[in-house]
């Protein structure tokens, strides 16, 4: 039998490639939906929690997840997904919140806890930096997004719901 | 838990996830059909989270009756005929007109979040996890339908009209949400779930106020609502189209 020494770490560093399949430009790892690894010998569990139950991605970015840590070597990878604690916006790291306004995605407002404050507070858009946009749609493209359009550019676009 | 609480939770928890299936389909009509292209968005979106939502409640009932959690939603989904569902009656009727997919999605919303903030308490720590999610989600939605409530109920002299027409016929059927589902006496006891007079308390603080200064008259009840085990004539249309793919290939992997 082959033996793998496989650790946490590795799987961690490898899962940092594994891209949201809406959002290219941002991690699972960096947007907080994978909580934890814990490796057993050669079986690997992930715990991963949703950013929005209903979201149609799941299946994808649990499948995505299982692939690369097969390319490590190992068959045994499990997937559970758990609910608590719920998911929070505020976990998207920094980083990650810059490359969405590259592709034109607003990033989510940090919030203290309860996120309905924030969606009072003026979202800044991605085109051009103004401060003068309004929500057009609570609801976008995916669960996780709103629609805004800018006053000033006059383009639309998307913020990544905070939560 | 002992095991005849854990089949009376497992009812109660397919009761309201069959609600929000039902409820899910008949949004995810509008798709492609709704009146501004941002709605369409919208309903299709509130659809994924109530189908997400649904899941959820079957995965623990899964859990709690011994199942499949991978594979129990399906079958529950798409192999059970329409009189296995025990989902309330409102939400199985036509979409019907704007106003009325509008208010029915209000005024469930609206009960969601008293039974949320009581699940969030339960005693079944999956379930009170599953909660605080789902009452996070469904904030998005009540923000929404509530604001359409007022845009309707105070817009024009015809939107107000067809308010009014399709709270008249909502009302009744709304009080089904707070009929007591089949064991919730035992549940309530052991601080599983809520009891659903304070849901409909709660309930009614909420949206009697909204609806007035929409503009919109509260009719009368009407008669007691009817148990959950009997349906409307059109769910049994709603089920066969649901499950019509399903069925194809039961084997199917999807
Ligand atoms: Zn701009």
């Amino acid at each position: 039998m082959r033996v793998i020494a496989i650790t946490a770490e590795d799987i961690w560093t490898a899962l940092e490639d594994v891209m949201d399949p809406e959002i290219p430009v941002v991690s699972l790892v960096e947007l907080g939906v994978v909580r934890d690894v814990q490796v057993d010998g050669y079986k690997v569990t992930v715990h991963m929690t949703p950013t929005f139950s209903g979201c149609p991605a799941l299946e994808v970015m649990g499948g995505d997840v299982v692939e690369r840590i097969r390319q490590l070597g190992t068959e045994d990878v499990t997937v559970e997904w758990i609910y608590d604690p719920p998911w929070s916006s505020n976990w998207i790291k920094p980083a990650a919140r810059d490359r969405m306004k590259t592709i034109g995605l607003a990033p989510p407002a940090i919030h203290n806890g309860d996120f309905q404050i924030v969606l009072l507070e003026p979202v800044e858009c991605p085109h051009c930096t103004s401060m003068n946009t309004s929500l057009k749609n609570s609801f976008g493209t995916t669960p996780c997004r709103m629609i805004y359009v800018c006053v000033d550019c006059r383009e639309p676009f998307e913020q990544f719901k905070p939560l | 838990m002992n095991t005849k609480l854990k089949a009376k939770l497992a009812k109660y928890l397919i009761a309201i996830g069959d609600d929000e299936l039902v409820l899910a389909h008949r949004d995810s009509e509008w798709c492609g059909h709704a009146p501004i292209l941002e709605e369409d968005i919208a309903f299709a979106n509130i659809s994924l989270d109530e189908i997400g939502h649904a899941r959820l409640w079957y995965e623990i009932a899964a859990e709690l009756l011994g199942e499949d959690k991978a594979t129990y939603p399906d079958q529950l989904a798409f192999f059970r005929s329409a009189s296995q569902f025990h989902s309330i009656q409102m939400n199985s009727l036509p979409n019907g007109d704007w106003a009325f997919t509008m208010l029915r999605q209000f005024l469930f919303d609206s009960a969601e979040v008293p039974r949320l903030e009581g699940l969030v308490e339960s005693s079944h720590k999956p379930l009170a996890e599953a909660a605080v999610k789902i009452r996070n989600e469904e904030i998005y939605h009540l923000r929404h339908t509530s604001a359409w409530v007022k845009r309707l109920g105070l817009g024009t002299e015809e939107s107000n009209r067809r308010m009014q027409v399709a709270l008249d016929e909502l009302w009744s059927y709304a009080q089904q949400l707070f009929l007591p589902i089949d064991g919730e006496v035992d549940l309530v006891a052991a601080g599983l779930v809520p009891d659903s007079a304070e849901i409909k308390s709660a309930w009614l603080e909420s949206v009697v106020p909204s609806l007035e200064q929409a503009d919109l008259i509260i009719p009368d009840e009407g008669p007691p609502p009817r148990d959950r085990s009997v349906q409307t004539q059109h769910l049994a249309h709603l089920i066969t189209e649901m499950q019509s793919v399903a069925r194809l290939e039961p084997q199917g992997r999807w």
